[in-house]
Parts: structure tokens; sequence; C-alpha cells
């Protein structure tokens, strides 16, 4: 699935998210809900030093355990970003949403843009017409 | 007519307890905080406004750019 169907999906099924970015470390924008190209790579940038800075957190509490997820809740919405593999995700949703829901949202989406396309079926060739065999009419036995 | 006065006292200020208990937390809810989820399952919560006020910024700076 590419990332626009990903994010269209993503719409469809969570109404708490109001916008998504999808992205790799480094700013490469994958997908995103936003309509402009410049604000989700700002959106992308914000999201990885705000990822930065939380994975600076980690030490002495998780070991080097990877990140995997944050959530940061403000009065005037909430901010996800989820990693699944080298793609993380970035979305923002009104205050106080369905936390677990939208995490699960959000892992979905990621998977479902590494699922390759399914192959569209091949086209049958047509069937090769078997010549006919008409049988040469039987000399009427009567004639 | 005293029973009466007890049980009143006895309702409002169960209620007060109660009201008290919803207020707190729905304060509790609307916290700005920073939950970060780690591989292993891990998490650390940050709330202190010390500890949370950068990534807070960065997240107030995102919802901003996304609108």
């Amino acid at each position: 699935m590419d990332a626009a169907a990903a994010l269209e999906r993503l719409r469809e099924i969570s109404s708490q998210v109001r916008a998504a970015v999808i992205f790799e470390r480094g700013g490469k924008i994958v997908g995103s809900t936003l309509g402009d190209e410049g604000r989700a790579k700002r959106v992308a940038a914000e999201a990885e030093a705000l990822l930065d800075d939380a994975e600076k957190r980690r030490s002495g509490a998780t070991g080097g355990a990877e990140f995997a997820q944050l959530d940061v809740a403000l009065r005037d919405g909430s901010v996800f970003v989820v990693r699944d593999g080298k793609r993380l995700i970035v979305a923002t949703t009104a205050p106080e949403p369905t936390v677990g829901l939208v995490f699960y949202d959000l892992k979905s989406t990621l998977r479902e843009l590494e699922t390759k396309p399914k192959p569209a079926p091949r086209k049958r060739a047509p069937a090769k017409s078997k010549a006919r065999t008409t049988r040469a009419k039987k000399p009427d036995a009567k004639s | 007519m005293r029973s009466r006065n007890v049980l009143t006292g006895v309702l409002l200020g169960a209620g007060s307890v109660a009201g008290t208990l919803v207020f707190r937390r729905r304060l509790a809810r609307r916290q700005e905080r920073v939950d970060v989820y780690f591989g292993d399952g891990s998490m650390v919560s940050l709330a202190k406004p010390g500890e949370a006020e950068p990534l807070l910024r960065r997240a107030r700076q995102i919802l901003d750019l996304a609108g």
C-alpha cells in the first residue's frame, strides 16, 4: 500500500487523528495529510528533534532499549510519534484522545505501508481456438 | 428534625468529597505530560515542568504547524 492510501485509510478509521506525517530519519517525507510539503517537512523535523530529546531521557532508566512510541498530552491537543522499522509517523489529535487506540491505528498505518500490494492478476491469454475438426459428412448410405 | 440536619450534613460532606475527587482526576488528566515507550516495554513519564518543558515546547510547535 502506498503512503497516500495508508494515510487515507488512517483518516477513515481514526476520527481522533487531525493530521499525520510519515517520514524517515534524516527528513525524508514518505507521506502527509498536510497539503503543504514545506509544512510537512517542518513537522517531521520537529518530531525528529522531539524524538532525540526523548531518547536522551532513556539513559539510566531503560538501558539501551530502542524508542518505540511517545505521546505528549497538551491542553490544545496531543502529539504522537510511533516508529516501525526505519519509518516513523507523527500525528496530532484533539485533547484527551483514547491513547491506546491512536497508538494502534498509527502502528497499523506504518505496517500497512510495509505490505506490498498484491500483483494484479495476469490476464489470461485468449484460449487458442481449436482447429475445428469437422467430420466430413459421411456419405449417406442411402444416397 | 436533628436527624434530618445530620443527614443533610452527611450528604453535603459526601457530595463535596466526590466533587473534589472528580475535579482532581480531571485536573490530573489535563496536566501536560510526555510518555515515552521503549522497545523492551519500559516507559518513562515526564510531568515535572523542568524536565518535560523542552519536549512540551517542541510538541506545541508541532501542533501549531499541523494546524
